[in-house]
């Protein structure tokens, strides 16, 4: 029993002490370093090159296995960086723990009055003579303080007056030490209670699901999640119903999803629509943006998402995070034409597919850029991959009025006889990159960092600060002998005490 | 005038203030100091001006691009912290602010020549880099109202990690007796490296800005002329300057000792300023850098914490200034060894913001100088 005791303080010790925490600071930043230079969670091939350029291609492999059983290579998830974090907020706990019943004493002690001996060691001294008697002085002096924050209580035997303000400031520390462990739990609620995930819907697409990503699936685990996906998507996202038609509970078909790293959303979401907006003709983006339609059992609505402007609904928030071309698809060609007299005539159509036009126009889209430029020599070219400058080239049935139409640039849609083919979209080939998540987690984060800036602005910026009047009668009036001291940047306070006395001279 | 005349203005005077602080200590002449002073001010209200001109230029390129719903939204996010050149100017700024503050509040204008350097060197770096000095559109990631609060606490804290790490080197020239001395070593190797790459810029300065005004510059010039130089011997020539450079301050340290003294300077007064600049910016790099950065990655891309390298170094900066904090708390820690990591919370600072960009950015792939 004895034994034991002491092997649990001697635990206790470990964990109470500033150099643990000084050594985990610079154990926890050394190792973050390393893990800011490999790239995480990335190829190996990828990593070997960033040893190569930095330690020469010969030690670079050897080096890169070394770093990847050590697990550096996906390190803030890593067994030991987490161990890291885990003594880290241990040590913070226990230190704070130990401490804090001092403080709180010091915190709840009521202010007293001081022998003489210890009055005149106190780190803040000031001695003024006042040429009044100490019975019309007093209401001065307790209403100067007042003014500032001191209410004076005064000591019958010893005749001293003293204040103090600002105790709890003791607490700051232990308030920022507490908000760090509330937002380490918040993670930790997300990690393990939540999900993070993606969502890449193509134009005209609806999902009732989301993915974790990083699942590495063999062909039939494709073949596999790909039932699921349409089966989910059948049953409107309600997984009730789609356990139903797979004769299956709600519960294991859950956890099919969840081995999956398929996440059920509940209700059914669309991509309706997709843009990216430029500024002016440059390629700079100015705003990428999707139009999402929600459909739930009881309620639909849309909504145009943006970055930093995503979709919430039902705990999960959809983010625009990304975008792209889906392969291998044919999209639709949205045109509006208008005619001489401004009447417009919205036309949908697939390319190569012949259309009519009012006045006997017959025309057809027989090819496609997404981001359409002319080289010197006046030949088109494509520059890259993504939509910024979709171009459909259209073939009319008359005589040298084929040509490029392009999105962005109105006066291209001009034809010969003054109406217009304006092209206002290629519709169904672009997909919207979402970010989904539902953190349960996330309330606790935000309300450690809101308590984490109380917790600092009190230690840094708030101080105890204690005063103790003597007053000493004398011939013609009263010396009064001020003493104090404050827990933190004694500059200010001796310069407010300045003022004070200023004040009551 | 336009904005950048302004700044060309203050840039100018910024240096000459530098000068002549640098006089001021060695020569120990009140009108020298008074000069430098001035300048000082000068150059700040230059640059005040050439600050709120851009403010406004911003203000209607946003209106005039549209993406912006109401004057002060518009007010809020244009203010012109947006690119490394604008939030480098905008560092000076602050740290011109933080010097002038501290210079009244002690009465004293020996600290000059120890932060004006600083500002010295940011603004050679922007002048050689060759970073693009136009005000570009906001790209859709940065049109959010947390830019102002974010990227104006990050700067301003620096700003003060900028202040304290002057104070901390003055500490350890002023306390350092021994030069065999870690501490002693520590401080001509950070100071040397300074004054190394103000030197050397204000070479390339000479040779490319003045010597050769025809060539137009797309790439940066960084250190071409010296330590760069196509020319392997030059390049050699300069390293063997950089090392007799650091056996001056070296051999020769004992004499800022003793101009640092002869100012009145206790070194308890420059620790006191070392732990009241780390004091202020800590909370104020939490709050702006830490807390508002990790609001903002939330609300724009719904991760308020992703281990990227950027957030993994402003963490570490945080985590050596805690260190600092509690290191104080240490018995036997006062004094020469939280000076040095003073000293080195301010290199995380420099790296987390230029290295990370810089260097980093040559390893992985994401966007440095552009
Ligand atoms: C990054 C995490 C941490 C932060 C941001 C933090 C913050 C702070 C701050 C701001 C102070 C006040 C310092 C001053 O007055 O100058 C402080 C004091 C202190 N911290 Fe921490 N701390 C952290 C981690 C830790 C850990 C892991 C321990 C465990 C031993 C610890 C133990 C202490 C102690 C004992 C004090 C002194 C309290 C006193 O003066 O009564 N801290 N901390």
């Amino acid at each position: 029993m004895e034994q034991k005791k002491t092997f649990v303080d001697r635990i206790w010790d470990f964990f109470t002490s500033i150099k643990l925490a000084i050594v985990l600071f610079l154990l926890i930043s050394l190792t973050s370093i390393v893990g800011t230079i490999i790239e995480q969670r990335a190829e190996p091939q990828k990593n070997i090159e960033i040893l190569s350029k930095l330690f020469g291609s010969d030690i670079a492999p050897a080096l890169y296995s070394i770093l990847d059983t050590l697990q550096f290579t996906d390190m803030y998830h890593s067994w030991w960086f987490v161990s890291l974090l885990m003594l880290f907020a241990t040590n913070l706990i226990i230190c704070s723990l130990d401490r804090l019943p001092k403080v709180l004493r010091i915190v709840r002690e009521e202010i007293k009055p001081l022998p003489e001996e210890i009055f005149s060691t106190l780190p803040v001294k000031r001695e003024i003579f006042l040429n009044k008697k100490i019975d019309n002085i007093k209401p001065t002096l307790i209403g100067a303080l007042r003014k500032h924050g001191f209410n004076l209580k005064e000591d019958s035997s010893s005749g001293q007056l003293f204040s103090q303000k600002g105790a709890f400031s003791r607490l700051g520390v232990y308030i920022t030490h507490l908000s760090i462990l509330i937002i380490l739990a918040g993670a930790l609620v997300g990690i393990f209670f939540g999900f993070k995930g993606f969502l890449n819907i193509r134009e005209g697409m609806t999902y009732s699901v989301a993915f974790r990503g990083g699942m590495n699936w063999t062909h039939q685990d494709e073949v596999m999640v790909e039932n699921l996906i349409t089966l989910m998507n059948r049953a409107k996202g309600d997984i009730v119903e789609a356990a139903r038609f797979m004769n299956t509970t709600p519960q294991e078909l859950r956890r099919t999803l969840r081995y999956y790293g398929i996440e059920p959303l509940g209700f059914e979401i669309e991509c309706r629509d997709f843009e990216v907006e430029f500024y002016g003709n440059s390629d700079m983006p100015k705003e990428y943006k999707s139009l999402l339609v929600v459909r739930d059992k009881d309620r639909n609505f849309d909504k145009w998402i943006e970055v930093n402007d995503p979709l919430k609904y039902k705990g999960y928030t959809f983010y625009q995070s990304s975008y792209g071309t889906w392969p291998g698809v044919k999209g639709v060609f949205k045109f509006n034409f208008i005619d001489k007299n401004g009447n417009v005539l919205e036309k949908n159509v697939s390319p190569l597919e012949d259309f009519e036009l009012p006045g006997g126009l017959k025309a057809k889209v027989v090819d496609f850029s997404p981001a359409l430029a002319f080289d010197e020599t006046g030949r088109p070219f494509t520059y890259t991959a993504q939509m910024n400058n979709p171009a459909a080239l259209v073939e009319f049935n008359r005589k040298d009025w084929s040509r490029w139409v392009l999105k962005r640039y109105p006066q291209t849609w001009q034809l010969p006889d003054g109406s217009a083919l304006q092209f206002v979209d290629y519709w169904g080939v672009q997909y919207t990159g979402l970010q989904v998540r539902r953190d349960p987690g996330v309330w606790l984060v935000y309300l450690g960092c809101i308590i984490m800036a109380i917790g600092l602005y009190i230690t840094f910026f708030i101080s105890h600060k204690r005063i103790w009047l003597r007053l000493v009668p004398e011939k013609n009036g009263t010396r009064v002998l001020i003493g104090g001291s404050v827990s933190r940047n004694r500059e200010a306070f001796e310069r407010h005490i300045d003022s004070i006395i200023k004040e009551v001279q | 005038m336009t904005s950048s005349q302004f700044f060309g203005i203050a840039t100018i005077l910024y240096i000459l203030a530098m000068v002549a602080y640098i006089s001021y200590l060695a020569f120990r002449n009140n009108s020298v100091g008074m000069l430098a002073t001035t300048i000082t001010v000068m150059g700040f209200i230059s640059q005040t001006i050439a600050f709120l001109m851009r403010w406004n230029d911003f203000y209607h390129l946003l209106e005039d691009t549209g993406v912006i719903k109401s004057p002060l939204q518009g007010i809020i996010r244009a203010i012109p912290v947006t690119n490394l050149y604008e939030s480098l100017i905008f560092f000076v700024w602050c740290l011109i602010l933080a010097y002038l503050v501290i210079e009244w509040r002690y009465r004293n204008r020996s600290f000059g020549a120890f932060i004006t350097p600083i500002a010295g060197l940011a603004l050679a770096f922007i002048e050689m880099s060759g970073m693009s000095k136009e005000i570009q559109p906001l790209v859709p990631a940065l049109q959010s109202n947390w830019l102002l609060a974010h990227v104006v606490m990050s700067f301003i804290s620096y700003s003060l990690f900028a202040v304290s790490f002057a104070t901390a080197t003055m500490y350890l020239i002023t306390t350092t007796d021994k030069k065999n001395e870690p501490a002693y070593i520590f401080w001509v190797i950070t100071s040397g490296l300074i004054l190394i790459l103000l030197v050397s810029m204000g070479i390339d300065y000479v040779i490319f800005r003045v010597g050769r005004p025809d060539i137009l510059f797309k790439k940066g010039l960084l250190l071409k002329a010296t330590f760069l130089n196509e020319n392997a011997f030059i390049s050699l020539l300069s390293f063997a300057g950089a090392l007799i450079i650091l056996f001056g301050i070296w051999r020769y340290g004992y004499l800022i000792k003793h101009i640092i003294q002869s100012m009145n300077i206790s070194s308890e007064l420059l620790d006191e300023i070392t732990y009241k600049a780390i004091a202020i910016g800590f909370p104020i790099f939490t709050l702006g850098g830490l807390i508002f950065g990790a609001i903002w990655a939330d609300q724009a891309w719904g991760v308020y914490w992703s281990w990227d390298p950027k957030e993994t170094w402003s963490l570490i900066t945080w985590f050596i200034y805690a260190f600092y904090l509690h290191s104080r708390l240490l018995r036997g820690w006062r004094g020469r060894k939280i000076a040095v990591v003073a000293s080195i919370g301010f290199a995380a600072v420099i790296f987390t913001y230029l290295g990370v960009n810089l260097l980093l950015s040559g390893l992985h792939a994401y966007g440095g100088l552009k």
